[in-house]
């Protein structure tokens, strides 16, 4: 029980944090302009579709994602670096995973509220026509599964230098390479080498593929898990790297 | 309730801790002395609980910190090196999330809060953010934040560094009161705050422990430690001295300067002299002479560290 009270102590700090700075807001009005401006007015639009569906909403989160999520994440651990209250944190009755825990959760929860506040367009869809609500929940979970797995990327960069934007950069380099192997140019390239197994090994490797069936409606275990494990992988090392910090 | 033994820390090849051992129990203030870059905060920092050491054993009121490192760190209150506080935080949010780190909740941590905003003199900046506040300000909150729990070890690595000296004052009184009831670790640069503070200090160099003891004891290890001065006038200094080269147990004598027709004259005692035995032979041996002042002095701890930890220079700084 004591743990859970540690991470939440945590957490809640780390949401105070965003809150109290102008990055929150500056956040959420940046993601909030920008889904709605690829929504309605990228090619393939939501009213040239003509159909009931946030298909041309959630398309373009995986690419969105990609900037943003990595400037929730990148101060994470940076910053505690750099003002060397990582010392203070770690000398306190809690363990390195707990504050890992906390910390991401933290930023997890946020990214949700930033998801949450798009939620005038699934009003909007509602009221134009009636669209399958189960795909539009389900694609909503795989979004959040999505910003959770970037989100963990960016916390175990961040943990590697106290330098925010190196740590920026290295987390969308890391995020693109997820992305692109599920990119049909990249796999269209990939099918010409006529070995369809590496097609299948790189394009899995992808958050797009595994986002892909949650906008039909599908929610798959398989799906659910490989987010699930990176995101495990990255806190993982993310400990890793803290602790070969602290070794020297 | 602090206990050392053969502590290493090496950072790549360079061992920045080699073999410190010792031990602080309750009511006690060690004071960690040491020029910059010895390994002082490397050795904090691993009683704390912050790096694991490279070799040797830390326990912390009987739990060794490297395998049972939970309950050992929430028996210490520690002040890190430059007080790092959550920038984005009022003073009174800060130091609720240490209380609650801590383990205190509800009650208990807004009893803790007030009582250590008292002690630390917080409360007109409480509400305020953490960077809107003077450097003062902020090390006393990071330092509140150390006490906050009212815990059995504190481990203050620079307390004072940076504050104005009405502040050092305060700072130097609360840890000397905490010290009756606690076991303190402090480091510092400013010698005359071990001699104000501590009961026991550490000299570091290079990482070793090079010596030990209490400041009294420290300070007699001066060449100074046990030398009577003596001012007298009417008489010329190669007169004075020549007398005083045979008074008994004297081992060297040395004018200090000489103006206005006065004569301050420092004479080194052959062994360790502690009862007033060389400054009496002194006071007989220049009774012809009028004699304005005459002491025996303690030694000086500034010229002890110096001598211990630059022993190249140390001689030229005295002769």
């Amino acid at each position: 029980m004591n743990s859970i009270a540690n991470i939440k102590t945590i957490a809640k700090r780390e949401l105070g944090g965003y809150f109290s700075s102008p990055v929150a807001y500056v956040f959420m009005v940046i993601f909030l302009v920008l889904t709605g401006f690829f929504t309605f007015s990228m090619d393939g639009n939501f009213f040239q579709m003509g159909q009931a569906s946030l298909d041309s909403f959630f398309k373009w989160h995986p690419w969105l994602y990609l900037f943003l999520v990595p400037c929730v994440g990148m101060r994470l651990w940076a910053e505690e670096r750099r003002v060397g209250t990582i010392e203070l944190l770690l000398t306190k009755p809690v363990t390195a995973w707990q504050a890992i825990v906390g910390k991401f959760l933290a930023s997890w929860i946020f990214l949700g509220l930033s998801l949450a506040l798009t939620f005038p367009v699934f009003i909007t869809v509602n009221y134009l026509g009636s669209p399958d609500n189960g795909v539009i929940i389900a694609s909503y979970l795989g979004s959040l599964l999505m910003a959770g797995t970037y989100l963990a990327i960016s916390c175990m960069t961040s943990a590697m230098t106290r330098n925010q934007v190196v740590s920026f950069i290295i987390s969308v380099v890391i995020c693109l390479f997820l992305v692109l192997c599920g990119f049909p140019p990249v796999t269209g390239f990939l099918t010409r080498m006529d070995k369809p197994w590496v097609v299948d090994l790189v394009s899995s490797l992808s958050v797009m593929t595994h986002f892909q069936p949650f906008t039909t409606g599908m929610v798959d275990s398989r799906d659910v898990i490989f987010f699930l494990l990176i995101i495990g992988f990255a806190l993982f090392t993310n400990g890793v790297i803290i602790r070969s910090h602290r070794a020297g | 309730m602090i206990k050392v033994e053969n502590l290493s820390k090496a950072f790549g090849s360079k061992l920045a801790v080699n073999g410190v051992s010792f031990s602080v129990e309750r009511g006690e203030v060690l004071g960690f002395l040491g020029p910059n870059g010895a390994g002082k905060s490397t050795t904090m920092r691993m009683i704390t609980g912050f790096i694991p050491p490279s070799d040797g054993k830390i326990s912390v009121g009987g739990f060794n910190m490297v395998a049972d490192p939970i309950p050992a760190k929430r028996l210490i209150g520690y002040l890190p090196e430059n007080a790092p506080v959550y920038i984005d935080m009022t003073v009174q949010g800060f130091l609720g999330f240490c209380a609650e780190l801590s383990g205190l909740r509800g009650d208990d941590r807004k009893k803790a809060v007030n009582r250590v905003v008292e002690m630390c003199f917080l409360e007109s900046v409480l509400y305020q953010s953490v960077d809107t506040l003077s450097k003062g300000y902020r090390h006393r909150t990071c330092f509140a934040q150390s006490i906050i729990h009212d815990p059995d070890v504190l481990v203050l690595d620079e307390p004072t560094d940076g504050l104005d000296p009405n502040q050092k004052h305060e700072i130097r009184g609360l840890i000397r009161r905490m010290g009756e009831r606690k076991a303190i670790i402090f480091s510092t640069h400013i010698l005359e705050e071990v001699e104000a503070v501590c009961s026991r200090a550490i000299i570091i160099d290079r990482g070793r422990v090079v010596a030990s003891g209490t400041p009294q004891e420290l300070k007699r290890r001066s060449e100074l430690g046990g030398a009577v001065l003596l001012v007298a006038s009417g008489v010329k200094g190669a007169q004075l001295t020549e007398r005083l080269s045979s008074v008994p147990n004297a081992r060297k004598t040395m004018i200090v300067k000489e103006e206005n027709g006065k004569v301050w004259v420092r004479i080194f005692p052959k062994t360790d002299n502690r009862n007033g035995e060389l400054a009496r032979n002194v006071l007989v041996a220049a009774n012809c002479w009028q004699v304005e002042e005459l002491h025996t002095e303690e030694g000086r701890l500034d010229e002890v560290f110096r001598s211990i930890t630059l022993p190249e220079t140390a001689n030229k700084g005295t002769k």
